[in-house]
């Protein structure tokens, strides 16, 4: 558990609040899809994700994990409800500052082999939320350039890859090597909050837990508070601090991880939990 | 002699690199009744194994070994020959309903086509036949006219296992059936399997990756690694007391659901040590 213990937990201020999100999709339905049907993704879901902590999201396909996560970063728009960081509505930012807000909330995806830009170096997919944020405190370009190239070597070796690592391309490496290159990616800008969608379910065993451990790691030494996404209910036990539970676009329960798993209080997350495999073994 | 299946020296390597061993010297047997898993990260040969067994390996691979089904060494074959017992007597599933089944064709015609295919059966019989599966696998009958798209994604594992089951193999060869579906679909699809095998007295041969289907489903477990099987046993045995330092290395992988353990990932420096140790002992 990324909280020493649960009274930190309590004390901690809210960092990323949801409010009532509404998001509505219009689906054509019927034969040939002359028809059409709202589907409900997110039905008046609200949360809170305390700083230094983590949440996690679960729930099964379909259940509208996923486009909480979009909606949460203003990567979709939703129809109604509002997203606080830090106090401030997001929505209500102009262009301009959201992209400089940006910078405070990064996501990590799911597909490594996806996610990463194929015909760029590794150096610049890490470095490019640099180039784009100016961040950097040398005034003179040119050695802000170099400063930047600094930090990206630094974040490459803290998630185990090499500095030279900077000049490959992403098909030299292999699942997990690019997942880690997704995470420096997402914390080089230094973030507070890190959405972090289904990022090992792509993964081995073996793979998943060094991910997870490193998650863990940057995650006490960032101070970083992550939303988890995750549809196994095993690896939730072991990263979050507190859950909720979605089911078609609702949150059925939530609350911290060990009360929910010691006594589940909805049907469907008791079904959930029932359901996690060689438990019944076990 | 109860085996119904016995495997031995099968290796598979390219054809072009003979001395690249993808599955090495694997040796097992299956008994009726009784679900084998075989175990194992991602390369580690364990979906080759299976289709070797098929005769289904692609054609830039060859093996060589014998695979002796009920007293017949069935990779001495010829293709013809291995048509009449892929399907009828060895039935397979495999990890996606989705590209598994052909979207034109409605699942009642698709379960029926081995049905003709191995005994002939037409007409009324047929029908009848179809529909007794269907009910087996749990699927209301007037869903034979349904076409794949019309149904969900577990609904359609149920139809690949009513065509993989129709002409009661006494094999059943399961690749990562699971894998694609929601935990609560998966718990049921494997409950049914678990169900079928013990109504049909059929081997199962399980393949996946992961340890809590194996503490749920199997009987015996078989574990992978880098093309050579480094240990069997009971479930029991390889569960509870791992011999092999790689078993042990990835179970300290496996996240549990009650958030005891703590995670270890897997040294490979250590591990090859060990490997080397061990074989230095033998």
């Amino acid at each position: 558990m990324s909280i020493e213990n649960l009274q930190n937990l309590e004390n901690a201020p809210v960092i990323l609040q949801a409010n009532r999100l509404v998001k509505t999709y219009t689906q054509s339905s019927g034969r040939f899809g002359f028809g059409s049907a709202q589907i409900k993704a997110l039905d008046d879901v609200s949360l809170s994700l305390k700083a230094g902590s983590t949440l996690a999201v679960v729930g099964e396909s379909g259940s509208g994990k996923s486009t909480l996560a979009r909606c949460l970063l203003q990567l979709h728009p939703f129809d109604s409800g509002e997203v606080l960081f830090e106090g401030k509505d997001l929505a209500k930012l102009d262009a301009n500052s959201l992209r400089s807000m940006r910078k405070n909330l990064q996501m990590v995806f799911q597909d490594p082999f996806a996610s990463l830009n194929p015909r760029m170096r590794v150096g610049e997919i890490v470095g490019e939320g640099l180039l784009i944020h100016g961040l950097g405190s040398a005034s003179e370009k040119k050695n802000r350039a170099a400063e930047q190239k600094n930090k990206v070597q630094q974040m490459l070796e803290r998630v185990g890859l090499s500095a030279g690592d900077a000049l490959k391309y992403p098909h030299q490496f292999s699942g997990g090597q690019r997942q880690r290159i997704g995470i420096a990616r997402a914390l080089v800008l230094q973030p507070k909050v890190v959405v972090c969608d289904e990022p090992v379910s792509a993964l081995d065993v073996s793979v998943q837990a060094q991910i997870l451990l490193l998650l863990k790691e940057l995650q006490h030494e960032m101070q970083l508070s992550y939303i988890f996404i995750s549809h196994d209910l095993r690896v939730v036990r072991h990263i979050a601090d507190e859950m909720v539970v979605m089911h078609k676009g609702k949150i059925v329960e939530q609350g911290k991880v060990v009360d929910i798993y010691n006594a589940p209080q909805q049907a469907y997350t008791q079904q959930l939990l029932s359901a996690i495999p060689g438990r019944k073994a076990a | 002699m109860t085996e119904i299946l016995t495997i031995n020296n099968l290796n598979v390597t390219p054809k072009n690199d003979p001395h690249r061993f993808l599955v090495k010297d694997a040796a097992f047997s299956l008994s009726p009744g009784k679900t084998t898993c075989i175990v194992g990260e991602s390369g580690s040969g364990k979906s080759l194994t299976a289709l070797t067994i098929m005769g289904l390996l692609s054609a830039q691979l060859q093996s060589t070994g014998s695979v002796i089904f009920k007293g017949e060494d069935i990779t001495l074959l010829d293709n013809k020959a291995l048509q009449k017992i892929r399907g009828a007597k060895i039935g397979m599933i495999f990890q996606e309903p989705m590209t598994s089944l052909n979207p034109v064709l409605t699942v009642g015609y698709q379960i029926g086509e081995s049905l003709t295919a191995h005994l002939g059966l037409k007409g009324s019989g047929l029908k009848l036949r179809v529909e007794s599966l269907l009910q087996q696998v749990g699927i209301p009958i007037e869903r034979a006219n349904s076409y794949p798209d019309e149904l969900s994604g577990g609904q359609r594992q149920r139809v690949m296992i009513a065509m993989s089951i129709a002409c009661e193999p006494a094999l059943l060869i399961a690749d990562e059936p699971t894998t694609a579906l929601d935990v609560t679909v998966q718990a049921q699809i494997l409950q049914l399997l678990d169900e079928l095998k013990t109504r049909m007295n059929m081997a199962m041969l399980f393949i996946t990756h992961d340890f809590g289907v194996v503490a749920d489903i199997a009987d015996d477990v078989i574990v992978m690694f880098r093309g050579e099987i480094v240990e069997t046993g009971t479930k029991k045995q390889v569960l509870d007391k791992p011999q092999h330092p790689y078993t042990k290395a990835l179970l300290a992988c496996v996240p549990d659901a009650e958030g005891k353990k703590q995670l270890k990932p897997i040294d490979y420096a250590w591990l090859k040590d060990g490997l080397n140790d061990k074989k230095a002992a033998a």
